[in-house]
């Protein structure tokens, strides 16, 4: 079971060396939106730093959700998404692995640039730490709901705009709690409680997610 | 032992077939027969399990396979119309991850011993991208020569775009699989020779299933 999943894994790590186009983008959208806004909106260093934590969160929430359309579409193209299904290794597992091969390529980029560019924005060390640490904690969360979504939407016609609709409101509490952690450092009442939030998320799309992913593929390839 | 009961198939309104059962049993073939858009792909999807049938059930040693899904897939060996091939992945890893996928050994070497069977082992490091149509077509078939094999292969269209060569090693891979006690089902429009104790037609324009050779 655990071969079956290194081997997804392998596999799609893999196909993105080879594509490192694919990658690339995420991580260029959003370094380039995070980077436009202190030049749009002035370099009052006050005003960016208050609105640093939102910025770099929706920023990261719009990259990861760019990716999410490559996730199953590929796969269920050239036909390797039947050959999962038909493993003799529970699906959920499969997924499980797709799950963690796109957050390694999209979230965690996000997560080590993340510092670089707070520092345009005027964010002390601390802070710059928590954003770390809340976008590590809830980056996963972003790639884990996004499957879902991906799988509920595969081989439908303009799914790109569907995916959005489904899993948006399921990013805003993830948004909410991941930027709210920052500003809570800023405004000295310390980040613990929204980052055990975040964990919280966590634990719980880690257990439903790759379950309602694996039965909504099964669905799709009806 | 697989054993179709009153399968029916239905796409939004038009009912494909219906009614449709049969026992497949160790060293047996069945070939699936019947004009285009007769329901082959769709009967074998239901086999595999993809699909559910519209009414009907598919047993696999006595259980049904979809309350036995896992169990069932690791007796299944699939080959549908799509490869299955990652562009990206050279032949070699392209096995490799079906191989691990299927529950077996996936060292180089015997994925090349594969690949040699179906003369593609010169395009073992090759991207799939760069492949033709037909050398794509052999090295999804390597699956079929990895060792363990499993007891139930189900082919879509295993013949198309091959040339004669793969054509002959295919039939002669197929016969030693049901020699050894497999069972075979597979759609094809080509007259093939498959040398088989027990061959099963189901013709899906007749909607019947017969045993055509004792």
């Amino acid at each position: 079971m655990i071969r079956a999943l290194g081997w997804v894994l392998r596999r799609d790590l893999l196909l993105a060396f080879r594509r490192r186009g694919d990658v690339v983008n995420a991580l260029v959208f959003f370094v380039i939106v995070v980077s436009l806004f202190p030049l749009g909106v002035g370099p009052e260093a006050s005003q960016l730093r208050n609105m640093a934590p939102g910025v770099l969160w929706v920023a990261a929430l719009l990259a990861c959700m760019l990716s999410l359309a490559r996730l199953f579409a590929p796969d269920h193209q050239d036909g390797t998404l039947e050959q999962m299904l038909l493993a003799g290794e529970p699906l959920v597992v499969l997924v499980l692995g797709k799950v963690i091969s796109h957050w390694l390529m999209s979230g965690l980029p996000l997560v080590l640039m993340a510092p670089l560019l707070g520092l345009q924005f005027d964010l002390p060390a601390d802070a710059l730490a928590v954003l770390c640490v809340s976008l590590l904690i809830g980056t996963p969360v972003l790639s884990l709901i996004g499957a879902v979504g991906a799988a509920l939407t595969l081989g439908v016609r303009g799914s790109g705009v569907l995916v959005s609709l489904l899993v948006l409101p399921l990013y805003v509490p993830v948004l909410i709690f991941g930027a709210g952690s920052v500003v809570a450092v800023a405004a000295g009442t310390g980040p613990e409680a929204h980052l055990l939030l975040l964990g919280g998320f966590l634990a719980l799309a880690l257990v439903l997610a790759p379950w309602a992913t694996a039965a909504a593929l099964r669905i799709a390839m009806e | 032992m697989l054993e179709a009961r009153q399968l029916e198939c239905a796409r939004g309104e038009r009912r494909l077939f219906s009614n449709l059962s049969f026992k497949l049993g160790g060293g047996q073939l069945l070939r699936v027969a019947g004009a285009n858009g007769s329901g082959k792909t769709s009967l074998l999807r239901i086999m595999c399990g993809l699909v559910a049938p519209s009414a009907g059930e598919l047993r696999w040693r006595g259980k049904s396979i979809r309350s036995e899904r896992e169990e069932y897939s690791r007796n299944l060996l699939f080959v549908g119309h799509l490869n299955a091939l990652k562009d990206d992945l050279t032949a070699v890893e392209n096995l490799q991850v079906a191989a691990a996928l299927g529950g077996k050994a996936a060292d180089a070497g015997r994925m090349l011993a594969a690949l040699d069977c179906f003369g593609v082992a010169h395009c073992a490091e090759l991207p799939a991208k760069v492949l033709s149509q037909g050398q794509r077509r052999r090295v999804a078939l390597a699956r079929l020569a990895l060792a363990p094999a499993a007891p139930l292969w189900i082919l879509d269209e295993p013949f198309a775009a091959l040339d004669v060569a793969a054509v002959l090693e295919l039939e002669r891979l197929l016969a030693s699989h049901l020699a050894s006690g497999g069972m075979v089902v597979l759609t094809t429009h080509q007259e093939v020779e498959v040398v088989a104790h027990a061959v099963l037609r189901v013709d899906l324009d007749l909607h019947t299933a017969a045993l055509l050779a004792a």
